[in-house]
């Protein structure tokens, strides 16, 4: 395979594997599992190839049906598109390691809709076209609803359809926003249009503004900013626990959607549309922040708990994002982690759920757990994860984001005091959790000691997640290092336009 | 031609975005189906509205814009199929919670899920 065509090889191999395995959909589960595996352990070796043909700082653009630019759609992978689709695979891959042990025989095609959901997310950080963006946040939408209500029940259906028809109204509201866009900029290529907007006539300013805002709104939407976030702790604590802990990136893209329109559609080239979100995005995210710690505070049970501090952390990350090149490169060091971390919490959720037979993941007093120091070990170190204490990625992430804003008392503040809210949330729940126990009826029989056997996958993934986290840290200066390079290339979208309409083509077949 | 294109652009959007508001299932489809009809035209109508020209670009000679009417096209298709899942979600709904209420309770809408 020839290295020209690495750029469109993220959105092939999950969609061919997801045509396979629903073509394969009578093989025995076993099989289509390993198939599921191997195309992900491929998508894996793939994504590190691009984040090693782009972490040298080059801008591979690929032209469909080779039609030049401006009028063809590209898909453009930079550093930050290689980083986002790298996390996103590592992600899957443990999430469908735990589907294995039985959840995804809850319904049909748990695997199909998987592959295609990696498709449609890898899609949407790879276009550089804003309709096609809009397609392949379709293609992930879809996707996220199938999985979402997969197994169903009362309580996923409920959740499940305030989330569709959230995210269908968010989609008219896209095509709003891209149909504005393109009447007052005359092109849907993001390099072009933050070209065309450094000329634009004052008469179409109002119109391409109102696009921004729109864009904007969004972006928040798939974001959970706020106001725009009340439908994700129903949604994610209602789902089964793979596809919570997956749909850990699904705010990223949001946050990433915001981020690349930010830096390159509203960038400082854009003329009269630069900086366009700047008076919203850090007043929003610090509220975002707030809110999803006071909702983690009053959380009921672990899964909740685990879905509120997704809000929160999509706040502290677009929070960084709005402190400039220095807030962007923490920020994005930040990212990774925080999916992981509320990844392995949701898993840990279901553990619970499936140990503590009385009250579940709820806050409430119940029988021993079997194994109860590994499963309280594996809650604390997750729980150090998310809170941001030392000595785990959290910490460097949030002490990166807090150096990134010098002189600004209300991001101090606002990170400083959430972050103790959210050990106070943890520590609570840990201790509800492992610690009050209902104290055995003397004349009761015994309680049968509940282990699953599908204990091993479980272990894995959390372990996984947990390995990932511990490997940020210890790779914390690499990491960085790239991820500094990520914003700078950010912060000068001069290369990313000369790389899309330009005319040397690194990776035009 | 622009008036009443607007006016009907408008009055879709203002009776979708009023239906999507409302607290069953039924009349939420309906919105999000006027919803998206309003923003078809609207797609349209981006590339301005031109009559009696060929949609293909010739040089010297007027056209109208022909990547519109290609959006409008992928928005149709998609709009559709979304139009078609949320229908079975609601149904699903209707008989998982026992009602047709977008929180699955009739008695007291004000007691949802948090």
């Amino acid at each position: 395979m020839s290295p020209a065509h690495l750029v469109i090889l993220p959105i092939l191999v999950p969609f061919l594997a997801g045509a396979l395995l629903l073509a394969l959909r009578d093989l025995p589960m076993p099989l289509r599992r390993r198939l599921d595996l191997v195309a992900m352990l491929l998508q894996a070796g793939i994504a590190l190839a691009l984040l090693a043909a782009t972490s040298g700082g080059d801008i591979l653009v690929y032209r469909l049906g080779d039609w030049p630019a401006p009028w063809g759609i590209v898909l453009v992978a930079d550093r930050l598109a290689a980083w986002m689709v790298l996390v996103t695979t590592l992600l899957a891959l443990f999430a469908a390691i735990h589907a294995g042990d039985g959840t995804d025989r809850q319904g049909r095609h748990f695997h199909v809709l998987f592959q295609m959901q990696l498709m449609g997310i890898a899609g949407a950080f790879l276009t550089g076209d804003l309709f096609n963006l809009f397609v392949f946040f379709e293609i992930l939408l879809i996707a996220s609803y199938g999985l979402l209500l997969h197994g169903g029940g009362a309580a996923r259906t409920r959740a499940g359809l305030h989330y569709v028809v959230l995210n269908l109204t968010g989609s008219t509201l896209f095509l709003f926003a891209a149909g504005l866009i393109y009447a007052s900029l005359g092109s849907l290529n993001m390099a072009d249009l933050a070209q065309r907007a450094a000329t634009l006539p004052a008469d179409n300013l109002g119109l391409a503004r109102a696009g921004g805002l729109l864009l904007f709104v969004v972006f928040g939407l798939k974001a959970a900013l706020l106001p725009l976030f009340l439908w994700l702790p129903a949604a994610y604590a209602n789902t089964s626990a793979p596809v919570a802990a997956l749909f850990a990136i699904m705010t990223k893209v949001g946050a990433y959607a915001l981020l690349r329109a930010d830096t390159l559609l509203f960038g400082d080239l854009s003329g009269a549309l630069a900086g366009l979100f700047d008076p919203w995005l850090r007043p929003l995210a610090l509220a975002t922040l707030v809110v999803g710690m006071a909702g983690a505070l009053a959380a009921e049970s672990l899964g909740r708990l685990a879905a509120w501090l997704v809000v929160a952390s999509v706040g502290t990350l677009l929070t960084a994002f709005s402190l400039g090149a220095t807030g962007i490169a923490a920020g994005l060091y930040y990212l990774p982690h925080s999916t992981f971390a509320a990844a392995a919490l949701f898993l840990l959720a279901e553990a619970m759920r499936r140990r503590r037979l009385a009250s579940a993941d709820f806050f409430t007093p119940d029988a021993d757990l079997p194994r109860h120091a590994l499963w309280g070990g594996l809650f604390f170190a997750a729980a150090v994860a998310v809170a941001g204490l030392p000595p785990l990625s959290g910490f460097i992430g949030k002490f990166l984001i807090l150096r990134a804003a010098p002189d600004r008392a209300v991001v101090w503040t606002v990170i400083l005091l959430t972050a103790w809210m959210g050990v106070i949330a943890l520590a609570r729940a840990g201790s509800r959790l492992f610690f009050s126990l209902k104290s055995p009826d003397p004349d009761a029989p015994p309680l049968p000691v509940f282990e699953p056997h599908s204990a091993a996958r479980e272990l894995v993934a959390i372990l996984g997640l947990l390995g990932l986290i511990l490997a940020l840290t210890l790779a914390a200066g690499p990491a960085f290092e790239f991820a500094q390079d990520a914003a700078m290339q950010l912060t000068n979208p001069a290369a990313y336009i000369g790389a899309v309409l330009g005319g040397f083509s690194a990776g035009a077949p | 031609m622009e008036a009443l294109l607007a006016l009907a652009i408008g009055t879709l959007a203002g009776c979708g975005v009023w239906l999507v508001l409302r607290a069953h299932t039924f009349p939420v489809v309906l919105g999000l189906t006027l919803l998206s009809y309003a923003v078809n035209l609207f797609l349209f109508a981006t590339g301005r509205l031109v009559i009696g020209q060929p949609p293909v670009i010739s040089a010297g000679a007027s056209y109208t814009d022909p990547l519109p009417q290609a959006l409008v096209l992928t928005a149709i298709v998609i709009g559709f199929a979304m139009t078609a899942f949320v229908i079975m979600l609601a149904l699903r709904a209707r008989a998982e919670l026992g009602n047709d209420h977008v929180d699955g309770r009739q008695d007291n809408p004000g007691e949802g899920e948090r």
